[in-house]
């Protein structure tokens, strides 16, 4: 099954890899101090750091998870786009980004310390850091295991040449290089897999005949004919989808629970906002990110969703080579990487596998310069070097702290891929675990923004609390046919879910239940140790509210917001 | 700083150069681009890069002059 490159495929590559070096090569003048390196001088136009934006987000993970997904769960999948992305960027981009850039925060732990006290920020920077290290060697190493399946390639090899890409150019041009090589890896991995939303689409007879392909599968699965190409009609009931959820879960678990503590309070994608040059243009980054977003679906999941069609023909390659579990279900992560096989001549398939190589390269440049930003700011310049004073000599003295943690991030997240590819069920539990900050955290911020009073006590308890309950749900209940306890159970398996999806998104409305009651409860009981003073920029009420009305409409945030919001609404009617 | 566009078009310029070429010269190649479903994807691909390789540069030095 493994694919032969021509020396074509090999030149994309290679001028692909001496482009990215190159930026940070460019970009090293002018890293002069941490604010240079760490920040982007908060120089970045909107639509570089928008498209960056959306470019962390499409890492490897999720160009292989999002094609599989689509083999698995059909057009469903677009909820976690439609339903699951866009509403959260738009809260963003209005409510949030003008407290979180105009607290001047270089981090949201910063932002918490700004907002709260300490403690709290002190145990967002930890989890995140941790969290982060994790999710960069998660990725690291689902990428190298498939190259070494595909291509052949050495595991070894394809890890530390990956991973030292990405340290040579994130180590010169810090943040700034990171945010100009994802505005390059957006364009090639939207190019280099065009050619296949077109052929595999022009293979089955279009739309219409992806549908009528569809239909006799989707009944032998037990499912309504069109299953696989709707994304509501059949959301009334958990059984009679794929997901496996109901509209109830999708729309509070997905689109309002997960999503949000993703879009709103995860540091890796709101940096690229931070980096931005002025507060109207930080506020535009998420929306102009948002644009892209929604037409991804068509670049990796209709083409996911047609590899149902081709592993159905049996008899071909694709079929027969498609690598499958012991139970004869296919690797679903595999979908991306047969289908460029399956479809792509020498060239366009070069194209192809750079397009891949992108994704992984902006998820985890991603990762690396989200981590050295908390453990410069949030870990080291707090806990074991406070500044001096000296501005010029601190500006160094972090500036090279930020380097030697670029390094680190980078070591740790290779150990962490070795460790995966040992014991990868303690990996995928571990990941579990730490996904569960973020709905918490998003209860916290917040309230943080929208309710003056909330107390630093009630928002670390709360934090901490939501934690905590996220954990003993997973413990107490599994999903159905779950072998190892890495799913959940690992106390005792009281409750079971139909399926894994339904169990995720409960966690995270229990997690974030726990954590509202809790800060809210707290916050009356507690005294507010910070005055009104101290909170101006960063709560709603405090804040006055700067209107600019020299830009057209359509260039300002909220007629930037309609337009989305417009384009989505759409989209989502035109494939009910 | 850096116009990330020059970068960008410099880049997509020569993939279109590299890959119209391979597709010229693999155009008699019927049997390779089987797969693709008989046609030249890298001719049409090529092309398309080429293109928004030049749109890119041109932008980037209409900027400037500004």
């Amino acid at each position: 099954m493994k694919v032969e490159l021509a020396w074509i495929d090999k030149i994309i590559m290679l001028v692909y890899f001496i482009f990215v070096i190159g930026i940070g090569w460019f970009l090293r003048k002018y890293m002069k101090n941490a604010n240079a390196f760490l920040e982007a001088g908060r120089s970045m136009p909107a639509w570089v750091a928008g498209l960056a934006f959306i470019s962390t987000n499409l890492g490897a993970l999720e160009v292989m998870g999002m094609t599989g997904s689509g083999m698995k769960y059909g057009m469903l999948t677009t909820h976690f786009y439609w339903i699951g992305a866009i509403p959260a960027m738009i809260f963003l981009a209005l409510f949030m980004m003008p407290f979180y850039y105009g607290s001047k925060a270089r981090s949201v732990p910063e932002f918490l310390k700004l907002r709260y006290d300490e403690k709290t920020r002190g145990l967002n920077a930890l989890l995140f850091a941790v969290m982060t290290v994790l999710a960069s060697g998660i990725s690291m190493y689902a990428l190298a295991i498939l190259m070494e399946k595909v291509l052949g390639w050495d595991f070894n090899v394809s890890l530390w040449v990956s991973a030292l890409i990405v340290l040579v150019y994130t180590y010169l041009g810090g943040l700034s290089s990171a945010i100009y090589n994802e505005v390059l890896q957006f364009f090639i991995i939207v190019i280099g897999l065009l050619p296949l939303v077109f052929l595999s689409l022009k293979d089955v007879g279009g739309w219409a005949g992806l549908k009528a392909s569809l239909a006799p599968i989707a009944t032998s699965k037990g499912f309504a004919a069109d299953a696989w190409t709707t994304t509501w009609k059949h959301a009334g009931q958990s059984a009679s989808n794929p997901l496996g959820v109901e509209w109830f879960g999708i729309l509070f678990g997905l689109g309002f629970v997960l999503s949000f503590g993703y879009w709103c309070t995860n540091f890796l994608i709101v940096q690229r906002a931070f980096a931005a040059e002025s507060k109207s243009a930080a506020r535009k980054v998420p929306l102009i990110g948002a644009l892209p977003k929604m037409f991804i679906p068509f670049l990796i999941i209709v083409p996911g969703i047609i590899s149902l069609v081709l592993i159905n023909r049996t008899g071909t390659s694709f079929a027969d080579t498609f690598p499958r579990e012991a139970s004869g279900s296919p690797i679903y992560d595999y979908t991306i990487i047969m289908l460029l096989k399956q479809y792509l001549p020498a060239g366009v398939l070069g194209l192809g596998i750079t397009a891949l190589l992108a994704s992984f390269m902006s998820g985890m440049a991603g990762n690396v310069s989200a981590f050295n930003t908390v453990w410069t700011y949030d870990i080291y310049q707090s806990y074991i070097r406070k500044p001096t004073g000296n501005e010029h000599a601190d500006g160094r003295h972090y500036l090279n702290v930020g380097r030697i943690s670029t390094v680190a991030g980078i070591l740790l997240s290779i150990a962490s891929a070795y460790i995966a590819s040992k014991f990868g069920n303690i990996m995928d539990f571990l990941q579990t675990i730490f996904s569960m900050i973020n709905a918490p955290l998003f209860a916290v911020i917040f309230l943080g923004m929208f309710w003056k009073r909330t107390t630093g006590h009630a928002a670390f308890t709360g934090l901490l609390l939501g934690f905590i309950f996220a954990l003993l749900h997973h413990g107490l209940t599994v999903p159905a046919g779950a072998a190892t306890l890495v799913k959940g159970g690992w106390i005792a398996a009281l409750h079971t879910y139909p399926v894994e999806m339904a169990q995720n998104f409960w966690t995270a409305i229990i997690a974030f239940t726990v954590s509202t009651l809790t800060t809210v409860g707290l916050t009356l009981a507690t005294r507010q140790q910070k005055s009104d003073d101290e909170l101006r920029g960063l709560v709603y009420s405090l804040t006055p509210r700067t209107l600019k009305d020299d830009e057209p409409w359509y260039q300002r945030p909220t007629g930037l917001a309609i337009i989305v919001g417009v384009i989505c609404v759409v989209l989502s009617i035109l494939f009910w | 700083m850096v116009d990330i566009r020059i970068p960008i078009g410099l880049m997509f310029s020569i993939f279109g150069i590299l890959i119209t070429g391979y597709g010229i010269m693999t155009i008699s190649n019927t049997e390779m681009y089987q797969k693709s479903l008989n046609i030249n994807m890298n001719i049409a691909m090529g092309v398309l890069m080429l293109i928004f390789g030049l749109m890119m540069l041109f932008f980037a030095k209409r900027k400037k002059k500004v």
